[in-house]
C-alpha cells in the first residue's frame, strides 16, 4: 500500500485490530504487509529479487568456464566446486575444518563482545570512566586488524590464543562503540520519567536503560560478529592447521582454485546466514519499531 | 488524598561560564489540597523551572518547596508529572506504559490498568505502541501513566501545547474529569489564557527576567465553565491586562 509522506502509519481498527501499512521503500527485496486477522502484519515476499544477481553470477561463471574464456588452470567450474566441496564433507575434514573455525569465531567474538558490553556500559553510564578511557579505545580503533597479525605471530606463535585474540579486538570495538553510544544517546526526557517513578539504579537499567539502547546494542552485536568473521580468515590465513581458512590455504599452495573457491563460498554462505539470524532476533526482540525501519534492515 | 503545595521564596539561578540566568527570584505561592491552580507567562519566565522544583526534578533553588508540608528533596511518586512531549516508552505498548509507576499485585494492576484506559478511552489501544497513537492519544495515555500509582499532586507542564486547538478543547474536558474523579491537587502551566479560565481555581501570573509572581487570579466560576459567558470574558480581560495587551 502506498502512502505518501514517507513514514508508517497504522490505525488501529475497531477491536483493537491494528491494520499496518508500509510504505514500500526502494530495497532489493519489496515488501508488503497485509491486514491479518490476529492483527499481526504478515510479510508477503513478491519476488526474490536478492536471489536474482548470485544466479547470474553462477550462470556467467558457467559459461565462462565451459566457453573457455577463462583458463581453465586458473579457473574452476561450479560443478567442480561442488563436487570438491561435496568430497570434503564426505571425507570428514570439511566438518572438522568448519568446527574449528566456527569454535575460534564464536570464542574469540563471546570475548570481545561480553568485554564490549562492560566497557560501553561502563563509559556510557560514568562520565569519569568516560574521560578515563574513551579517548584510548578510540585511538586504538583505529588500528587495522591485519596490522596486528606480525606482532601477534612474534609475541605468540601460531597457536590458538592469536588468533582467538584478534577476533577478540575485532568484534570488541564495534560491540563496545555501539554498547557506548546506546546508552549515551538515550533521551535524558526518559531517564526523568524513570526518575519520577522513584526507580533504583538497577531498576533504571533494567527499565529504562537496556531497553532504549536495545537497538544500538543489537547492531553492535551483528556489526561485531561480521567483523569477527573477518578477522577469522585473516587469523587463519596466517598460518593454522585447521580450519577453513587453513583449507583455502591447502587450495593455494596445491593450486586448487576449486578448493578456494569451495572455501569462499562457505565463508559467504555462513556469513549470510548468521546475519540472517541476528536479523530475525534483532526483529523479535524490537518488534515495537515501525514496521518501515525492520523492512529496511531486511 | 490530596496534598497541600507551599513555595516560599523560592529563587534559581542557572550558571554557566558565560552568564548567570535568574530563572526564578523569589517566588511564593501556596496549592490548597485539592485545588486547581494554572501557572501563566511569557516564554522563559520560569514556569518549567517552578514546576520542576516542585516535582523535585530540579533541586537546586533555595528557599523553600513543601508538598503536604515535607520539604521537596528528590523526585517522589506523591508528584505525577505530565510533560509537554508524551514521553511514553516506546518499547512498552500503551497498558504497560500506564501502569509503569504502578506498584501493586497483578491482581490491583490489570484493575487499575482497565480504570484508567476506560477513563482515557484508549480500551482500544491497550496493545497498541506509543508510534500507532495520535498527539492527542498519547497525551491521554501519559496524564493515564502519571494518575496510575494516585498521586496526591498532579504536575502538568503545557501538556496540550503541542496538539491541535479542537483536540486541546476535548483534552481539557478530559483533564477536568480527572482531576473532579480524583479530586487530586494540580498545578497546570500553559501559555492558554483560555485553558487557564477552563480548568482552574486560582491563576497564577509570572512576569520574565527575573521570573517571579506577578499577579494571581481567583477564578470563581461553576464546572464546567462556558468558554462564550460574560464572566469568562471578564477573566480573559483582567489576564490580559496583565499582560498589557489591553488597554
Ligand atoms: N537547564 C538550564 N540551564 C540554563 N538555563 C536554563 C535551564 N533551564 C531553564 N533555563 C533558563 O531559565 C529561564 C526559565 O526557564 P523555564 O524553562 O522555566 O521557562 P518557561 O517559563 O517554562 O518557558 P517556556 O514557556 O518557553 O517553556 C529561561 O531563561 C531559561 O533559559
Ligand atoms: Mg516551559
Amino acid at each position: 500500500m502506498w502512502m505518501f509522506g514517507g513514514a508508517t502509519t497504522a490505525w488501529p481498527r475497531s477491536g483493537g485490530t491494528v491494520w499496518s501499512m508500509a510504505l514500500d521503500i526502494a530495497t532489493s527485496e519489496p515488501a508488503t504487509t497485509t491486514p491479518d486477522p490476529s492483527g499481526k502484519p504478515r510479510r508477503r515476499l513478491r519476488v526474490p529479487l536478492g536471489w536474482i544477481v548470485p544466479v547470474a553470477v553462477l550462470v556467467l561463471w558457467w559459461a565462462a568456464y565451459h566457453a573457455q574464456w577463462v583458463n581453465p588452470v586458473l579457473f574452476s567450474s561450479p560443478w567442480e566446486v561442488t563436487r570438491t566441496l561435496w568430497a570434503a564433507i564426505l571425507d570428514g575434514s570439511f566438518g572438522t575444518n568448519l568446527v574449528a573455525s566456527l569454535t575460534r569465531w564464536l570464542l574469540g567474538f563471546g570475548i570481545g563482545a561480553v568485554l564490549g558490553l562492560l566497557f560501553g556500559a561502563l563509559t556510557g553510564l560514568s562520565r569519569t570512566a568516560e574521560r578515563l578511557l574513551d579517548p584510548t579505545f578510540q585511538m586504538l580503533r583505529t588500528i587495522p586488524i591485519m596490522g596486528l597479525v606480525p606482532l601477534f605471530i612474534v609475541w605468540f606463535g601460531l597457536g590458538e590464543l592469536p588468533k582467538v585474540l584478534l577476533i577478540a579486538i575485532a568484534a570488541y570495538f564495534l560491540v563496545y562503540i555501539q554498547m557506548y553510544a546506546g546508552i549515551r544517546n538515550i533521551d535524558r526526557k526518559l531517564i526523568e520519567v524513570g526518575r519520577m517513578y522513584e526507580l533504583s539504579t538497577a531498576q533504571m537499567l533494567r527499565r529504562i536503560i537496556i531497553p532504549a539502547a536495545m537497538p544500538s546494542i543489537l547492531q553492535g552485536i551483528r556489526l561485531g560478529l561480521g567483523v569477527a568473521w573477518l578477522a577469522l580468515v585473516i587469523a587463519e590465513l596466517t598460518g593454522a592447521n585447521v580450519g577453513i581458512g587453513f583449507w583455502m590455504q591447502q587450495g593455494r599452495e596445491f593450486v586448487r582454485v576449486d578448493i578456494v573457491l569451495a572455501a569462499l563460498i562457505v565463508f559467504a554462505a555462513i556469513g549470510k546466514i548468521v546475519d540472517s539470524l541476528v536479523r530475525l532476533l534483532e526483529s523479535r526482540l524490537l518488534s515495537w519499531r515501525d514496521n518501515v525501519e525492520r523492512e529496511m534492515g531486511a | 488524598m490530596s496534598l497541600r503545595l507551599e513555595l516560599k521564596d523560592v529563587s534559581r539561578v542557572f550558571r554557566s561560564r558565560s552568564a548567570d540566568v535568574v530563572a526564578l527570584d523569589g517566588v511564593s505561592f501556596a496549592v490548597d489540597p485539592g485545588e486547581f491552580v494554572a501557572i501563566i507567562g511569557p516564554s522563559g519566565c520560569g514556569k518549567s523551572t517552578v514546576l520542576r522544583n516542585i516535582a523535585g526534578l530540579d533541586t537546586q533553588f533555595e528557599g523553600s518547596v513543601a508538598v503536604g508540608g515535607v520539604p521537596v528533596t528528590k523526585p517522589s511518586a506523591t508528584c505525577g508529572m505530565v510533560f509537554q512531549e508524551h514521553r511514553l516508552l516506546p518499547w512498552l505498548t500503551v497498558r504497560q506504559n500506564i501502569l509503569f509507576g504502578f506498584t501493586g499485585t497483578r491482581a490491583e494492576a490489570a484493575a487499575r490498568g482497565e480504570e484508567l484506559l476506560g477513563l482515557m478511552r484508549l480500551e482500544a489501544f491497550a496493545d497498541a505502541y506509543p508510534h500507532h497513537l495520535s498527539g492527542g492519544m498519547a497525551q491521554r495515555a501519559s496524564i493515564a501513566r502519571a494518575l496510575a500509582p494516585r498521586p496526591d499532586v498532579l504536575l502538568l507542564d503545557e501538556p496540550f501545547g503541542a496538539l491541535d486547538a479542537f483536540t486541546r478543547i476535548e483534552m481539557q474536558d478530559v483533564l477536568q474529569q480527572v482531576w473532579r474523579h480524583y479530586n487530586t491537587t494540580a498545578v497546570l502551566v500553559t501559555h492558554d489564557i483560555d485553558e487557564a479560565i477552563v480548568l482552574a481555581e486560582r491563576v497564577v501570573v509570572m512576569a520574565p527576567r527575573p521570573g517571579r509572581v506577578q499577579h494571581i487570579q481567583d477564578v470563581a466560576m461553576p464546572f464546567p465553565r462556558n468558554r462564550a459567558s460574560e464572566q469568562f470574558a471578564r477573566h480573559r480581560t483582567e489576564l490580559l491586562r496583565q499582560f498589557h495587551l489591553v488597554h
